[in-house]
């Protein structure tokens, strides 16, 4: 993050930065910012159901839960898309 | 502080307009996810079962239907009280 200054002279000060450049990190951010969103909203999420009591380790049961929660909320996330992006199909229709 | 060199390069601008609509999309798909997957997931199991599935094109439905709703009898209240509309529109 502490690249983005750097990444991006303020207009007029630094030399011509190329377009294609400038959209390719922009895409590669955005897609880093979404990873960490997804991430940080999965790690929470999974943590709330899978780990009861916090013991010494994450034992064995607790690593499958894990795992098929993150599976879970992954199958969630693609329906969750699905339906929103269908919808939004329909309301453009409907204009 | 983007906005003078947006305006400067017309491609840049258009790009930077449709990740922003992408962006809002991606956003509001997390947000769902999760405000669903509580109403939604009991203990996650080895697949999404249909009804969970339909619990979740339902849930999407109902918020952006809620969303519409509230939006809508804000604008309406808006409509009868002159000063509600001003301080809502500053």
């Amino acid at each position: 993050m502490d690249g983005f200054g750097s990444d991006f002279p303020a207009g007029g000060s630094g030399g011509k930065v190329d377009t294609g450049t400038i959209m390719e990190q922009v895409k590669v951010q955005i897609a880093v910012a979404n990873a960490q969103e997804l991430l940080q909203r999965m790690t929470d999420k999974c943590f709330k159901k899978c780990i009861g009591k916090p013991g010494s380790t994450l034992d064995n049961s607790e690593q499958k839960c894990i795992a098929m929660c993150m599976d879970r909320y992954m199958d969630a996330w693609n329906t969750v898309s699905r339906t929103y992006n269908s919808r939004l199909q329909k309301e453009r229709a409907r204009m | 502080m983007n906005g003078q060199a947006a305006s400067a390069d017309p491609q840049l601008q258009h790009f930077i307009e449709i990740e922003s609509q992408k962006q809002r999309f991606q956003q509001l798909v997390h947000q769902m996810t999760e405000v669903c997957w509580d109403k939604c997931m009991d203990k996650p199991g080895p697949k999404l079962d249909s009804r969970t599935d339909m619990c979740f094109v339902n849930c999407v439905e109902r918020f952006i239907d809620t969303s519409q709703f509230i939006l809508n009898r804000l604008e309406q209240t808006q409509k009868g009280k002159a000063s509600f509309s001003e301080t809502m529109s500053e």
